[in-house]
């Protein structure tokens, strides 16, 4: 096998002390992060890009693999002591796990979720290893074409899968295109939307947006709407499982990998549906389903592993195609850009160290973060804790120090802050975040595959669908489109047979 | 249903993003026309292609969410861990918090990081309703004084010391 050789390899970079102190510090920063409410990883990486003026590539990507998985990690703890799922991906741990730390079992729920998001991480991390030099050896030769299919799917994905509303879901891809657009032309130099000003022809940084929008949006939204009595957390203990937990919890841990992993892959895949998916299968499959709903283990352990699992799936479509599929993933790919490199079939090639150290990094971290979450979870839940007021003080004090860090200039700082009210405003509005931040990342991208793509077949629009691969991108493209609308259609029908059965299922995860 | 029209606006103030999209497609559509294209146009799709392509987007866009909004359509706004949707927006908070940041922009040049720093980050404590005369101060300037640390000395990434660290 090419790839366990690689994979070899790949441990020796990992497993270099400099590397393996990145990933404990990268995992530590996720579990603390993934505990604290109002931090999600995609804020947390975006605030760590800085870093990446200092850090070599491979360093940093350890370090954001780390936060990504830890993030799941202590995701569920904040879910199951405090009912307040931060991430979407931790909604479904909240409905099982919270009853149970309610009933003195939060202990057995800690200690579900974290060994379900070792096994999803582990299980899922193997199928990386397995398909990502596929999925690259089949992607190798793919031209301009090709990405530009790619990015179009990126677009549409995530504009028509997230979010109830597809228009504010494209309203919201427009203001980020439009943000991309500013700066010079890529290929004739000219100035677009600079309004004559020197400092907009550099453009307006990624880092900036990304910041702005996760960071600043989010600190500001939060303020306006501050929660003065923060809910208590259930205190816990040493999580710990008994014997009969263990018989009921094994085989969630195992399934939940398969749903989380191909979810995690598609675009605007994430991880809501197949956590909440993998739910759905354990209460059928269950012999406690009487439990459901007031603290089953299954519900617990099965879904966290598919989330773990479906961070896996992200990396294989961020890595081998470039394709975002999570706000986490875009912002990886914007450190990528940062360092010139461009994630893509090619990737594997190009950066082996690189990639392959990555992965490895991952089975490393899954081990630290089990040794980190079993013992230490009472220690993590105390950050649950913290005066609100110095934990979105933080928020913005370490948001200025990235805009600073990317000119050191003062007038980013202003930039970021205008970029902050608006991702304010798209809060405000229901405006999703997400789509702007792709549209800033992958614009400028597509607009330079597009034009290479009529170039190439002298502008004639047949240059766009003339390979295999993007028909078949497109393919799936016209799915999406269609998807909405199904799924509207089965909705109702699923009602109605519901209604006519009097059948006791779940409500669907809860809209955020 | 209420007839007062101060009401029906605010009812329906998402009006305001689309009259902004509007704004900002009617903004990327000028500046696309305006582009000098024949000069240095390179193959059949100039610098001003994409941009037109945005910008009538957008306009489409403004149009749509302006027309979902009158038929009752509104966008949900985003709950979170400490969010209280249920409160009245509290945007005098808002508003301290851009005021602090703002002062930190101007204050970083000629004070430098820590001092700015500690500022910014109290200054963000005090507008979010702490209030600990001693805590408050002696974390933001433990805070600013270690982050300065770490990326100034530690990873590379230069901040402006200031004439605090021209002393110690």
């Amino acid at each position: 096998m090419d790839s366990l050789t690689s994979l070899t390899d790949g441990f020796a970079t990992a497993l270099t002390p400099v590397n393996l102190l990145w990933a404990a510090l990268g995992v530590l920063l996720g579990t603390a992060i993934g505990v604290l409410p109002g931090i999600g990883p995609a804020m947390a990486v975006a605030l760590l890009l800085p870093v990446t003026y200092g850090l070599e590539p491979t360093g940093a990507f350890i370090m954001f693999a780390g936060i990504y998985y830890g993030a799941m990690f202590g995701g569920s703890t904040t879910s199951i002591l405090l009912n307040t799922p931060g991430e979407s991906a931790a909604v479904v741990a909240a409905m099982e796990g919270h009853p149970m730390a309610k009933a003195g079992r939060g202990a057995q729920a800690l200690a579900a979720a974290a060994i379900g998001h070792f096994a999803g991480g582990m299980i899922g991390t193997m199928l990386l290893v397995v398909l990502a030099p596929t999925v690259a050896a089949l992607a190798v030769d793919i031209g301009a074409p090709d990405y530009f299919a790619l990015m179009v799917l990126a677009f549409i994905a995530v504009t028509s899968v997230l979010g109830s509303s597809r228009i504010r879901g494209v309203a919201s891809l427009l203001i980020g295109l439009t943000l991309g657009l500013v700066g010079l032309d890529q290929l004739t130099g000219q100035q677009r939307l600079t309004f004559g000003s020197l400092q907009l022809a550099d453009g307006v940084d990624v880092v900036i947006v990304a910041v702005g929008l996760f960071a600043i949006g989010e600190a500001l939204w939060v303020a306006a709407h501050l929660r003065r009595t923060a809910g208590r957390p259930v205190p816990v203990g040493r999580p710990w499982l008994g014997r009969e937990d263990l018989r009921r919890t094994w085989k969630p841990w195992l399934r939940g990998p398969f749903l989380g992993f191909p979810f995690g892959a598609i675009p605007a895949g994430g991880a809501e549906i197949p956590t909440f998916l993998s739910y759905v299968t354990e209460k059928r499959l269950s012999k406690h389903r009487d439990q459901f709903g007031k603290g089953a283990i299954e519900g617990v352990a099965g879904p966290e592993s598919a989330a773990s699992a479906s961070a896996a799936g992200t990396l294989v479509s961020m890595l081998t195609l470039g394709l975002p599929t999570t706000a986490v993933a875009a912002v990886m790919l914007a450190a990528f850009q940062q360092y010139g490199i461009q994630p893509g079939p090619l990737l594997f090639e190009r950066e082996p160290e690189l990639v392959w150290g990555l992965i490895a990094s991952l089975f490393v971290g899954m081990v630290l973060l089990l040794a980190l979450n079993l013992p230490l979870a009472p220690v993590w839940a105390k950050l649950l804790r913290i005066p609100r007021p110095y934990l979105y003080a933080g928020i913005l004090f370490f948001a200025a120090v990235g805009a600073y860090a990317v000119g050191g200039e003062a007038l980013d700082l202003v930039v970021l802050l205008v970029v902050g009210l608006l991702g304010l405003g798209m809060r405000r509005y229901g405006l999703p975040v997400l789509p702007a931040v792709i549209g800033v990342i992958l614009g400028p991208a597509a607009e330079q595959q597009l034009r290479r793509a009529l170039q190439i077949s002298d502008g004639s629009v047949t240059g766009l669908v003339n390979t295999p691969f993007a028909v078949a991108v497109y393919a799936v493209v016209l799915l999406l489109l269609g998807w909405q609308p199904l799924r509207k259609a089965l909705a109702r029908r699923r009602a109605g047979a519901r209604a006519a059965e009097s059948y006791d299922d779940i409500e669907g995860p809860t809209r955020r | 249903m209420t007839t007062d029209p101060k009401s029906w606006l605010k009812d329906r103030s998402e009006l305001g993003v689309s009259a902004l999209l509007l704004l900002l497609g009617v903004l990327v559509l000028t500046d696309a026309l305006t582009l000098d294209v024949d000069v240095s146009a390179r193959g059949p799709v100039g610098p001003a292609t994409v941009p037109l392509l945005v910008g009538c987007g957008l306009l489409v866009v403004a149009v749509l969410l302006a027309v979902d909004v009158l038929h009752g359509g509104r966008g949900e706004a985003e709950g979170g861990e400490d969010v209280d949707l249920d409160a009245p927006a509290d945007w005098r908070t808002v508003l301290l918090l851009v005021g602090v940041f703002l002062g930190f922009a101007v204050l970083i040049g000629p004070l430098g990081f820590p001092v700015s720093g500690a500022l910014l980050f109290w200054g963000a404590a005090y507008a979010l309703g702490s209030r600990h005369p001693a805590r408050d101060p002696l974390i933001a300037a433990v805070l600013s004084l270690l982050t300065y640390g770490v990326f100034d000395r530690l990873l590379g990434v230069p901040l402006p010391g200031g004439p605090l660290m021209g002393v110690l």
